[in-house]
């Protein structure tokens, strides 16, 4: 089962997904990344249905791009997260909708960090922290119950490494002030 | 086929997934993906589907035809793509001998699974439309292009072109449903987890050609041994920069009684 999860600091919005690429009981991909680069500073994490995630990952990023072309400037976060869920909803009622999980973290320069979590029904909810798969089961709870307001990049990540299900590997980004950030792969082996 | 120019870059082995929700045979179609519903790396498929819930399978009149076992890796000599040539629908061996593996141009094959004939509609139709953007462009759509263009067409929401300027061996699976994937090792198919079992095991980058080719037949002994959907014979298509070579289709029965000979022969010197 497919994985996310996001985390939003002061400053920053920290985010996982799982590396595996899988079609029924095979793995067909090991080192799989399920992140979109919309912009300088949003990312967008999309799984569920196999076709569908690429597609409407791939759409929604090249109208961001589209847009910015377009009139000079960039999307927020706010506005490119509304814009997704707009198009989700419009599919969903058609006789083609898209089955996709989604979190959208960025930076804004003027409203700062933000994390946005939309499921396949195209709600949207904007959230201190988020996750998508089984592991969300697991995971949201220790958030609630460790999750501070003004947690570090650091404990961030530490409570991150602790979230290891039975996927092997995970890609780790933060956004931040500067810009996305690859952080080190985490794997099953790193945490304690 | 209308053979094309030569290009500089060698591009190699673009394989795709077949249909996944199908209910009868899965005959892996590398490269391309069918629009109709079949399942692509799907377990033999003759009563159930494996794939999960596919709410938008549809109800097969009869079974339909191909279990399949395909695969594809790449190594440093190039790209190996190999597949079974049993045609089943549901018990019935349809055909002994059908191909699997169809070259698009001379840097290109397609492997295929899933619903026979719809592989073979996407495989003439990929093949069309990829001389059409060759004769339009005076180029050749790079695999990724062409992998990007299949998986387009099969979503039937809408077509988009690319271009990608990256060379080199490139193994590229596409589904039906709309995945695709790019990697170094992929296997398609009713008998895949047993190939991919044999893959696993000892495929490494520096192999020889002769290694690598020998391990491809092994992967898909193994697989049709163990699988009742795929057998009869195997082809091989081992790619390079100077195009695609063909090797004889070897029977696997053969291959079978080899080996029984040399335990036979072990267990009596042993």
């Amino acid at each position: 089962m497919e994985y996310l999860i996001g985390i939003q600091g002061p400053d920053f919005v920290l985010v996982a997904a799982d590396n595996v690429a899988a079609s029924s009981i095979i793995q067909m991909k090991h080192d799989y990344d399920k992140m979109f680069k919309l912009s300088e500073k949003i990312l967008l994490l999309c799984v569920g249905e196999a076709g569908d995630t690429v597609q409407f990952a791939e759409y929604i990023q090249k109208n961001v791009q589209l847009y910015k072309m377009r009139n000079g400037y960039e999307l927020s976060p706010s506005a490119a997260a509304n814009f997704t869920r707009k198009n989700l909803a419009d599919y969903l009622r058609s006789r083609t909708p898209y089955h996709v999980n989604l979190l959208l973290a960025g930076y804004d320069d003027a409203d700062g960090p933000g994390l946005f979590y939309m499921d396949h029904l195209s709600s949207l909810a904007k959230a201190p922290f988020a996750a998508h798969g089984y592991g969300a089961y697991l995971t949201l709870s220790i958030l609630d119950r460790y999750y501070k307001k003004l947690n570090t990049l650091s404990s961030s990540f530490q409570l991150n490494r602790r979230f290891i299900l039975n996927l092997p590997s995970f890609s780790v980004r933060v956004i931040d002030k500067n810009g996305i950030q690859e952080l080190q792969k985490v794997t099953v082996g790193a945490a304690k | 086929m209308i053979e094309l120019p030569d290009r500089t870059e060698p591009r190699v082995g673009l394989q795709s997934r077949g249909n996944r929700h199908h209910l009868g045979s899965t005959r892996s179609q590398n490269d391309f993906r069918s629009r109709s519903p079949s399942s692509a790396l799907s377990i033999p498929s003759s009563t159930t589907s494996f794939s999960g819930s596919d709410k938008r399978s549809v109800l097969r009149p009869f079974p339909m035809s191909h279990g399949t076992t395909t695969l594809g890796f790449i190594f440093q000599g190039g790209v190996i793509a190999a597949a079974d040539t049993r045609a089943s629908a549901g018990g019935l061996v349809a055909c002994p001998a059908v191909h699997k593996i169809t070259p698009l141009h001379s840097h290109l094959v397609v492997t295929s699974s899933g619903s026979g004939a719809d592989c073979m509609l996407w495989e003439r139709i990929l093949a069309r439309e990829i001389r059409l953007y060759q004769l339009r462009h005076k180029r050749r759509l790079s695999i990724r292009g062409t992998a990007k263009l299949l998986s387009f067409m099969l979503q039937s929401t809408r077509i988009t072109q690319t271009g990608s300027t990256d060379y080199g061996p490139k193994l590229i699976y596409v589904c039906s449903d709309g995945a695709r994937l790019q990697g170094d090792v992929f296997s398609v198919g009713s008998g895949s987890p047993y190939a991919y079992g044999v893959l696993d095991r000892d495929l490494k980058w520096n192999l020889s050609v002769p290694e690598a080719v020998s391990l491809a037949r092994e992967a898909v002994f193994r697989a049709t041994h163990r699988d009742a959907y795929s057998g009869n014979n195997v082809d091989l298509f081992h790619i390079t920069a100077q195009g695609w070579h063909q090797r004889k289709r070897e029977d696997l029965k053969e291959e079978y009684y080899r080996k029984i000979e040399e335990i036979r022969h072990t267990n009596e010197s042993g």
